[in-house]
């Protein structure tokens, strides 16, 4: 709810209780939960101690999931139905998905008949049925949330789940319509590499200009920050979310069918030989040569001998693929790589030398490896969420993070028009008018995308809306004001108005290839996560004061500002809250909060206009001589 | 903060506590833009009710625009010529001196050049041109507003600016083109 003003501040636990809050890294390959404890950050190990979870699930034929190392260690037994670096589907659709020839799944892709998602989100046919990555992944959230929750001796308050800085409004929503799916109240989406900077900036207290590489398992980012006195500020981000080290896997994976005169190996044998040329890669961190050696189901025996220079020489263009973000990067960023103080190093794929020795050239300088590359991304959103989880109350730090990808609608001849140019500080809201293309056109559709290129075609479609209603007039006169806003997850609302009839036109984009409300409604009913009775409990009084304290607000601001509603917006409001007070007598509180959203919802453009009135009241006819100086 | 100490209404200047000119002391625009922004940001109310969690969206946005508007000279100058009811009219108004235009294509022609041969020497060359001459602009413009008070040819100046960020988007996109 968008309502300017508010006396009572949000009613929430007691204020000394320690609020248990957890960092999550959903990583392509592995995952890890971590929490504050006693002031230090700590990666939470399952009960055979082990910190990293596989990022794996498989799903069994008596309806049974299981998610981490039996997984893994089923993938080349049960290929079709374990599936491995989901993280790499989150948010697209079959055609992003590049060769399928190679992945031992059965895709199905999904064609919404919800006219403003297009296109599905690509899902998966399994032995339990099909599964959208946005519920596989959920499945590796709730084991994590059940470890944490074990470990910590109650119920979470929330967590800071990581994405790649380069992840798009799509991928992003489709990680938080995760965790919600997992029953995690999502305190932040934070950006890995800026976790990964909280992680070694606040343990170093460090000072200057820093660059974070990040090569995880299926994606790279990079980060050029600026810390200085308790402020992480976030000058520029690029990468490529669809390189990591899962590719150089795939590198000495092609090498091996060259070397034995394998082609298209059946699935079994296939996920049997990306282990080992997993493995092979990580023995080359240390080794300059490593064996290979296997049985395959046909019989043929594997017996191969590779060299680090061989790795090298196959996975150079891999690399090269990674300096092209940097140097735009720091562009971006108005920087030359003299002025970067450190280079800090995330991901378990930096490990390799060669990776190592390509940046530390790049920067000339020696990159920083002293905390463990696989778990300073969720040690940095464990810091994160202690803070936000209101627990930190001295030394706390603020975090200025951008926008990866600049965002923009299509006009007239399939071009992009930017109105949120990337690397703005966010949260960020523009506002851009067009106009009419025709005489008497009364309708308009608004065509969002993502992206750099100049082409709506090169760019990612996010969401299409229309806006219909618009008075008939010659082409140019009508006044359309299209409303951007990213919150502070860096995910996008739209909004539409006509300007001299009023119509109006709003959408939350969480399209494309996002879920829609109502499919999520329908997974959490599923899911017996939310059966527990205190829960319900809890959440309903949680609920219920956030419906009376909105109730409230909005009656107050219909009141004082009626001016501003046309009357079937007043009555689309009201509408929301007979229907809110309706649902506070359910007790149920899903549906007390989806009353909730749609009564924020409706309020939306109402804010907006109060927003708008008091930034106009502030600059309409003044002169220079009347504005007070403070 | 307290949800009533925020004032919607102050105009960019006002809300960082600085004088209404172009002239600027950048260092002091930082230091009250990470001062306000450490009190308003979504992360302070994380914790707190959803109502809430909208008001400091809305509020860190508005801040984020002022910091954007202030910290840049040409949104400055357009920004301090809207406060007196001056539109620059950069969409509308063409008219411009011939030499200047002559200029810009002899610039523009410099920057296609170089992207053809790839030679970001070139390039570079060129984006330093560009940024000096639009530091003559600026500090033209400071003259016009702060001190002369002319804010028509403030308003040719901002037009002028325009002229100059087109180019340099130019050339940011250039190199990238050389990079790929």
């Amino acid at each position: 709810m968008a309502l300017l003003q508010i006396s009572e501040p949000g009613l929430s636990t007691a204020p000394h209780q320690h609020r248990l809050a957890v960092g999550i890294d959903l990583g392509t390959t592995n995952s890890l939960v971590a929490t504050v404890r006693n002031g230090i950050s700590v990666v939470l190990n399952d009960e055979h101690g082990r910190a990293m979870l596989p990022s794996v699930v498989r799903y069994t034929a008596d309806g049974s999931v299981v998610v981490g190392e039996s997984a893994q260690a089923a993938q080349s037994d049960d290929p079709g139905n374990t599936i491995v670096s989901v993280k790499r589907f989150m948010g697209r659709g079959l055609s992003d998905v590049g060769d399928i020839s190679r992945l031992p799944y059965r895709f199905v892709e999904t064609l919404s008949t919800d006219p403003v998602r297009p296109h599905g989100m690509v899902q998966l046919r399994t032995i339990a049925g099909v599964k959208s990555p946005v519920e596989i992944s959920a499945e590796i959230l709730k084991v994590l949330r059940a470890r944490a929750e074990a470990s910590l001796g109650g119920e979470l308050v929330g967590a800071v789940i990581t994405v790649p800085a380069y992840f798009d409004d799509a991928q992003r929503q489709a990680t938080k319509d995760a965790a919600q799916l997992a029953g995690i109240n999502v305190l932040r989406l934070l950006n890995e590499p800026t976790a990964a900077a909280i992680a070694y900036g606040l343990d170093n207290a460090s000072e200057g200009v820093y660059a974070v590489y990040d090569l995880g398992g299926g994606t790279f980012d990079i980060s050029i920050l600026r810390l200085s006195r308790g402020v992480f500020e976030v000058l520029a981000a690029n990468g490529d979310s669809a390189l990591g080290g899962d590719d150089f896997d795939q590198r000495i994976y092609c090498w091996i069918l060259e070397k034995n005169q394998l082609f298209a190996p059946e699935a079994r044998d296939a996920r049997l030989l990306l282990t080992l040329a997993r493995t092979a890669k990580e023995q080359l961190t240390e080794h300059n040569e490593t064996h290979i050696t296997a049985v395959l189901s046909t019989g043929v025996l594997i017996d191969n001998v590779l060299t680090q220079a061989e790795f090298e020489a196959m996975s150079h263009n891999l690399i090269q693929r990674t300096l092209q973000p940097l140097r735009r990067a720091l562009r971006d960023a108005k920087l030359s790589v003299e002025d970067v103080k450190g280079v800090v190093m995330v991901g378990g794929a930096t490990r390799m030398p060669q990776v190592q020795h390509a940046v530390g050239e790049f920067f000339g300088q020696t990159p920083l490896t002293n905390l463990d590359p696989d778990k300073v991304v969720a040690l940095g959103a464990a810091i994160q969420a202690n803070l936000l989880a209101g627990n930190q109350s001295r030394d706390d730090w603020l975090l200025l993070d951008v926008i990866p990808l600049s965002l923009g609608l299509e006009t007239v001849g399939g071009l992009a028009e930017k109105i949120i140019p990337r690397n703005s500080t966010i949260p960020t809201a523009r506002a851009q008018e067009f106009t009419t293309y025709k005489d008497g056109q009364t309708a308009m559709s608004l065509h969002v995308v993502q992206g750099e290129r100049e082409l709506v075609k090169d760019c990612r479609s996010l969401a299409r809306f229309e806006l219909r209603g618009i008075p008939p007039m010659v082409a140019g006169a009508a006044r359309i004001r299209v409303t951007f806003q990213v919150d502070a997850d860096g995910l996008l609302n739209v909004a539409a108005r006509e300007m001299t009839s009023g119509v109006e036109a709003a959408i939350v984009v969480k399209p494309s290839y996002g879920l829609s409300d109502s499919e999520i409604t329908r997974m959490l009913q599923d899911s017996n996560q939310h059966a527990k009775d205190d829960m319900q409990a809890r959440a309903m009084r949680e609920q219920e004061t956030e419906a009376n304290q909105l109730l409230e607000a909005v009656q107050h601001a219909v009141e004082e500002d009626k001016a501003l509603l046309e009357p079937a917006q007043r009555e689309h409001i009201e509408t929301q809250m007979t229907a809110l007070r309706a649902a506070l007598q359910s007790a149920d509180h899903l549906i007390i909060k989806r009353a909730i959203t749609a009564l924020n919802e409706a309020t939306v453009s109402f804010a907006q206009a109060r927003m708008d009135k008091s930034v106009t009241r502030a600059l309409s006819g003044k002169k220079l001589s009347d504005l007070e100086f403070k | 903060m307290p949800s009533s100490d925020f004032n919607f209404q102050k105009n960019h200047f006002q809300r960082f506590g600085l004088p209404q000119s172009f002239k600027l002391d950048t260092a002091q625009l930082e230091l009250a833009f990470r001062a306000l922004q450490a009190q308003v940001h979504p992360d302070k109310s994380a914790h707190l009710s959803d109502v809430e969690q909208r008001l400091a969206m809305q509020r860190s946005t508005l801040v984020n625009e002022a910091y954007q508007t202030l910290k840049s000279p040409i949104k400055r100058g357009r920004y301090l010529l809207s406060l007196q009811g001056v539109d620059t009219q950069e969409e509308t108004n063409t008219a411009m001196p011939v030499d200047f235009l002559m200029v810009q294509m002899e610039w523009r022609e410099a920057v296609a050049d170089a992207v053809q041969r790839r030679d970001v020497a070139a390039l570079e060359q060129q984006e330093a041109r560009m940024k000096s001459s639009a530091r003559e602009l600026e500090a033209e413009l400071a003259v016009k507003i702060d001190t002369e008070h002319d804010f028509e040819v403030a308003a040719q100046l901002v037009r002028k600016l325009r002229f100059m960020e087109k180019l340099a988007e130019e050339i940011h996109s250039a190199y990238d083109e050389i990079d790929n």
